[in-house]
């Protein structure tokens, strides 16, 4: 299965995916925790939420993370993409330890090593679900023309 | 979401409907936004042929990207929604590890993806996992 390998542009794509999605939740979520109690009265304010900076942020992150996204499952499963691009939530977790200095508990510790492990499942299988009328059929269309002009 | 939910803090059922919204919003938004980018095709050689603009109209005029762009939509309205009434580290870890176990089950059914022995294990380990992080 050669052509499952993911090419090192891919990777650089899936890292994106990762980063963009824990980094911009967190941004929501310290813009939602700063306003206001918002209500199914008034479901507007939760449209003119999308102004405040960090939800603004967020939402640019968020942005950042479907573009890449989209890119990825254009190349890839979902039942791929999904779990291998769990591990930003491991970097997010042993970055606030080694740069922010947080206390990791033991529970966050068991949680990073089963993404880990979870990760590294998906990551060693083909990223993509072999379909027979998928894309390796035009280059064997051509070489059985070729050989036919040959005859 | 009909249910006027209380202000201070969400009783056990009006959280677990909060959750299973943004749960099966983005559930739904992920196997139509999956469908949509395999009928498109590799965007990275689409771009390649017809540059950044093709590859933005090959997408924009996917009728089943707009579905799952719409399921998506919702589903971040009802995380906000979700977010402002309940603490980021309930509301994040149940829906996302939730949602890795409700497309893995789609992806089988909708997109009949080979969801072999090491997915599965992958899409409980990652969700006991991510849950287990983010609380």
């Amino acid at each position: 299965m050669a052509h499952a390998r993911l090419t090192p542009r891919q990777y650089l794509i899936l890292g994106l995916v990762s980063l963009c999605a824990p980094l911009g939740d967190t941004c929501l979520s310290r813009g939602m925790t700063g306003l206001p109690e918002i209500t199914l009265a008034h479901p507007t304010s939760l449209f003119s939420a999308v102004f405040t900076p960090w939800i603004a942020l967020g939402i640019a992150l968020l942005i950042g993370f479907f573009a890449s996204y989209l890119t990825a499952l254009s190349w890839a499963d979902l039942t791929f993409v999904l779990p291998a691009t769990a591990s930003g939530y491991v970097i997010l977790a042993l970055s606030a330890r080694f740069f922010l200095h947080e206390a990791i508990s033991p529970e966050r510790w068991a949680g990073i090593v089963l993404i880990t492990i979870g990760v590294s499942f998906v990551a060693r299988g083909p990223s993509l679900t072999e379909r027979t009328p998928a894309r390796p059929q035009p280059p064997a269309d051509l070489s059985n023309a070729a050989k036919e002009q040959l005859r | 979401m009909i249910i006027p939910f209380p202000a201070p803090q969400p009783g056990l059922w009006a959280a677990s409907a909060m959750i299973a919204a943004v749960v099966l919003a983005s559930t739904a938004g992920e196997v139509f936004t999956a469908a949509a980018m395999k009928s498109i095709g590799d965007i990275d050689k689409i771009r390649a042929r017809s540059g950044l603009r093709g590859a933005v109209r090959a997408i924009l005029t996917c009728p089943l990207f707009f579905a799952g762009v719409s399921f998506l939509a919702l589903a971040f309205f009802s995380l906000l929604f979700a977010l402002n009434h309940m603490n980021l580290s309930l509301v994040a870890p149940a829906s996302a590890s939730l949602t890795l176990v409700t497309n893995a089950i789609a992806g089988k059914i909708f997109l009949k993806e080979d969801v072999d022995r090491r997915r599965w294990a992958a899409a409980v380990l990652v969700c006991i996992g991510v849950y287990l992080l983010a609380h």
